[in-house]
């Protein structure tokens, strides 16, 4: 069988040696060829292409400062391809700097070469390996937002209590959601800046707040999140009151707000003890706790609506809810969230009406799911039995939906109660996630169906587009969440 | 821990205190009283005539004829097999030597001066490209050259160093830095500007000028002549940094083409070693993956102190040795040795990261943690011996080394 | 009373390091947010023995 050799040369035309090692390598790639080489003719070169057999007389001729092709391919076709080829590549360099800008750090430590500057560490790694990473953060310096969950406790405490001595604020572990200085943080929203500040406990709570803070045209200063665990005895409250302090001593927030579960009687009377200390009038809502002593300078309320109204010094302001049709069979409500304080806030506001109610993730006074054979159901599925292995249902708005297809074939179930939270960090699109399984499983004689979005208009998702989404498909869209939970109480009261 | 982070801190000032200057060649034996008659030193960790791989054993076998000590090849290796020659690592002896990296008494050797330490490193002269001994080439052309590096070179190179004060080296490769060397694979500046700094002397002590324009000739035709002198360099800024307690930077990396070993200051002249890896790389025409060697030589000495691979983001062109690797991916090399380093080297910038100095003082506790192993270009040598240098590549450090001196360095300073 | 670290924070525009999810650090980076994004890989390939020497020895 014979072999091909050609051979070009450029006369006076230099590449750097490993340049030609690519263009030497992409040739000898290509179909039909043997063997390749660009390489400058310097008499150490033309020897090793000689040994290569790929040189004939023109190549031999070449100098020191001729840049010499030589192909051996298997036919005079393909070697005039290669050698096309070859010519393309020298007078086309593909110089794009394709690479430049993919080099990501792979420790805190090398991304803090980068950005010197940077002060927070937004951590969402394993729970197993979170700690270790937001050790590494305050000890350079770093605030830590801590996003994941499954930490130890005692882990958390120990984080807690060494940032605390180095004056540094730990948001989490199992924070959500924060605010700082007009920037939301993970699962958090677009609000108008102001001067509210919120401290939660909880991430959906904030949210809520937070918007409807803003829905009212007020504004938020910062929201900052301190984990669901932070007001539990053996945290102590930590972060809480370093975040009242900072708010304290913040000169934009003119109001602080703080949401959280009932704390323990101890951590409630020291959080209320350094509020009592500032000079700015605060609200406090606890969700589903009883009515308590507070000091002068606090309002304690009771939903998360009360509290953004509280904050902007509004009253009541209760919604202009319409009848609703419940058929007298149907007695009960089924409320299917994906953010827990707003499950706490439908079961309380059930239970302050003395309506029999329990929940897989229970406020005081509110049986544990399953102990109670009658009542309404509020489901918090984004509580671990239902996430497990899988995402949150705010971000994947999928896992309400085998749930709520059950629900809706329900001969029992009068209300179906839902929340749709948008905002940075959610679903792109929660509403027309939940419309579209309406439309496939809902009918004309099924359920009434309520929900809220919390959210605002500069949200991704803008919130007035997710509304009329909902109303389209036929749900009754209330203002917020507390007006959802009333109205869906209303509604199963007057049935008939 | 704060001993640990004390220690780094004076092994990073000892490594960017240091003064490097090219002061002298002279034959091996007459700087190392130690090296003596039929003893060979070689690149890497140590290791015997059995476990080495091709080409080391072809320069062996060539160095002993070179040296005299065998008639030819064939009766040098067995020679060698019935143990007639006592071999050491040239890093036992304040020596590096690049690829197979012989280096016995007749062989004239570059001193390089630490002279804020006082110490001294040596290594043998380059070469040049193709079929050389430490890519374990050993016939007559290879022989002839070593005899002429002895006999004209050498001596010329000496004369002219000793009738100044030495070449600096510190700012040469300062100036080769933002001239596109790394040191490693690259070292066209540096062997340009060490050309220019030498040859007025040479002139100067010059007795034969047909000597003088052959010598002027060998260092103007080789792009690699630098090299040698950069691991001279490397070796006599890293001494001053061994055995600091508590230390946990690494004083030396270097490979025999059979192991791979590290040097921690803190565990003093223990080796820790891992079998060596492949390089990934460019072939010459003809020549193959299949033919390669792995990983071979003490030259890994100048990433030890921040150049070469960990310098890629001064050479641009030099990436594209890691195969896929474009051009402008060249920083992220050196931004990602960063990740394994306690700090930067203030006097040797590139440029193009904006004068970000090179990643110094790879720290073994960064390394285990992150995963990323230093990384390190180098040239491939054919399998075989006596063919010589087949493509250059780029060869990542085996974790094996930094795992296992972890450990031992964590017992030294009572963690376990 | 000299500002504290948390309300020199809250005061300056926040320049984050995201650890994880990298969803978070585009969305800060499409409100213009300064945020260099670090890929995590678990210390030391998650193996725990040389995990623990390494939190011990520290980094």
């Amino acid at each position: 069988m014979s072999k091909v050799i050609i051979n070009d040369v450029r006369r006076g035309f230099y590449l750097d040696s490993v340049a030609l090692m690519r263009f030497s390598r992409t040739i000898a790639e290509l179909e039909g060829v043997d063997e390749a080489a660009l390489m400058m003719g310097t008499p150490a070169n033309r020897q090793i292409m000689s040994d290569a057999g790929l040189l004939d007389d023109a190549g031999r001729a070449a100098e020191g400062g001729d840049l010499v092709i030589g192909i051996r391919a298997r036919d005079q076709k393909s070697a005039d391809q290669a050698l096309a080829e070859s010519r393309a590549m020298l007078d086309q360099p593909t110089a794009r700097g394709a690479d430049a800008a993919a080099w990501h750090p792979r420790t805190l430590r090398a991304a803090l070469k980068l950005e010197p500057d940077a002060d927070l560490a937004l951590i969402s790694v394993p729970g197993d390996f979170a700690i270790a990473e937001a050790r590494k953060a305050i000890r350079r310096g770093l605030h830590a937002m801590i996003f994941s969950d499954n930490v130890d406790i005692r882990d958390e405490v120990a984080l807690k209590q060494e940032a605390q001595e180095l004056g540094l604020l730990v948001m989490g572990p199992d924070c959500g959601t924060a605010i700082i200085n007009g920037t939301p943080m993970a699962f958090a929203n677009r609000v108008t800046q102001g001067t509210i500040g919120i401290v939660g406990a909880s991430g959906t709570g904030t949210q809520e707040v937070s918007c409807l803070v803003s829905q009212y045209g007020g504004g938020i200063s910062h929201a900052i999140g301190v984990g669901g665990r932070d007001l539990t005895p053996e945290v102590g409250a930590i972060s809480t009151l370093m975040a009242i302090d900072a708010l304290d001593g913040d000169a934009a927030t003119e109001h602080i707000v703080l949401v959280s579960k009932p704390p323990k009687p101890g951590v409630a009377a020291k959080v209320l003890d350094r509020i009592a200390k500032s000079k700015k009038p605060a609200t406090v809502c606890f969700i589903g706790a009883e009515e308590s002593p507070m000091p002068t300078n606090v309002t304690q309320v009771f939903t998360l609506k009360e509290a953004a109204r509280s904050a902007l010094a509004l009253d009541a302001g209760d919604a202009d809810l319409a009848a609703i049709h419940v058929p007298s069979h149907r007695t009960r409500v089924e409320g299917l969230f994906s953010g827990g304080t707003l499950c706490a806030e439908a079961q309380f506001i059930f239970h302050a009406a003395d309506e029999p109610v329990a929940s897989n993730a229970p406020v005081p006074g509110v049986p544990v799911l399953g102990k109670t054979a009658n009542g309404h159901l509020m489901l918090d599925l984004g509580a671990d039995e239902y996430t497990r292995g899988k995402p949150h249902p705010m971000i994947d708005p999928s896992v309400r939906d085998e749930i709520l297809i059950d629900a809706l074939k329900n001969e029992e179930v009068g209300v179906i109660l839902a929340d749709v939270v948008i905002g940075f960090g959610a679903h792109e699109d929660p509403a027309g996630h939940f419309t579209n399984v309406l439309q496939e499983h809902h009918t004309e004689d099924g359920p009434a169906i309520v929900a809220s979005v919390t959210g605002t208009e500069e949200d991704p998702q803008v919130r007035s587009a997710q509304m009329a989404k909902l109303e389209t498909a036929g749900v009754h869209v209330a203002p917020t969440n507390a007006d959802a939970a009333r109205w869906a109480l209303s509604a199963i009261r007057s049935r008939g | 821990m704060k001993q640990i982070e004390d220690a780094n801190q004076e092994a990073l000032r000892r490594m960017l205190a240091a003064d490097p200057v090219l002061v002298d060649v002279l034959p091996a034996a007459q700087v190392i009283p130690e090296l003596t008659d039929r003893m060979i030193l070689h690149a890497g960790p140590p290791i015997d005539w059995e476990r080495m791989c091709g080409p080391m054993q072809g320069a062996v076998m060539g160095i002993a004829v070179f040296e005299g000590w065998a008639p030819d090849l064939e009766t040098a290796a067995n020679m060698a097999a019935e143990g007639a020659f006592e071999f050491h690592p040239n890093h036992h002896f304040d020596a590096v030597g690049p690829m197979t990296g012989m280096t016995t008494l007749s062989q004239p050797v570059m001193i390089v001066e630490n002279r804020t330490f006082g110490n001294r490193a040596y290594c043998t002269i380059n070469e040049g490209l193709g079929k050389v001994m430490r890519f374990g080439g050993n016939d007559d052309e290879v022989l002839k050259r070593l005899a002429w590096l002895r006999d004209v070179l050498g001596p010329a190179m000496g004369k002219a160093l000793g009738a100044g004060d030495g070449l600096p080296l510190k700012s040469l490769v300062a100036r080769g830095l933002s001239m596109g060397d790394e040191m490693h694979q690259r070292n066209v500046a540096c062997s340009g500007l060490t050309l220019r700094g030498l040859s007025p002397a040479m002139a100067e002590t010059a007795n034969d000028t047909h000597d003088l324009a052959e010598a002027l000739a060998f260092v103007a035709g080789n792009d690699q002549f630098f090299l040698n002198i950069a691991m001279a360099m490397g070796k006599a800024i890293m001494d001053p940094v061994r055995g600091i307690e508590g230390s946990s930077l690494v004083t030396a990396m270097s490979r025999n083409g059979t192991d791979f070993g590290i040097r921690v200051s803190g565990t003093g002249d223990t080796w820790f070693t891992a079998p060596v890896e492949m390089p990934e790389g460019l072939y010459f025409p003809g020549f193959t993956e299949k033919d390669a060697n792995p990983d071979m030589g003490d030259s890994t000495i100048v990433e030890t102190i921040g150049l070469g691979g960990f310098a890629m983001g001064a050479a641009p062109a030099v990436a594209g040795f890691v195969g896929a690797g474009a051009a402008s991916g060249a920083a992220n090399f050196t931004r990602t040795m960063g990740e394994i380093t306690v700090g930067e080297n203030p006097e040797w910038t590139i440029p193009a990261l904006d004068y970000l100095g090179v990643p110094t003082g790879i720290d073994i506790r960064l390394v285990v943690e992150t995963g990323l192993a230093p990384s390190i270009n180098t040239g491939i040598a054919h399998k075989e011996p006596g063919v010589g240098q087949v493509g250059a590549g780029v060869v990542r450090a085996p974790m094996g080394c930094f795992r296992q001196a972890l450990e031992t360095f964590a017992e030294s300073v009572g963690v376990s | 009373m000299s500002e504290t670290k948390v309300n020199q924070f809250l005061k300056t525009p926040v320049k984050v390091v995201n650890i994880g999810l990298e969803g978070f650090a585009k969305e800060l980076e499409q409100q213009g947010v300064t945020v260099v994004q670090v890929d995590w890989a678990p210390p030391a390939g998650g193996d725990p023995k040389l995990a623990d020497l390494l939190s011990k020895l520290g980094t």
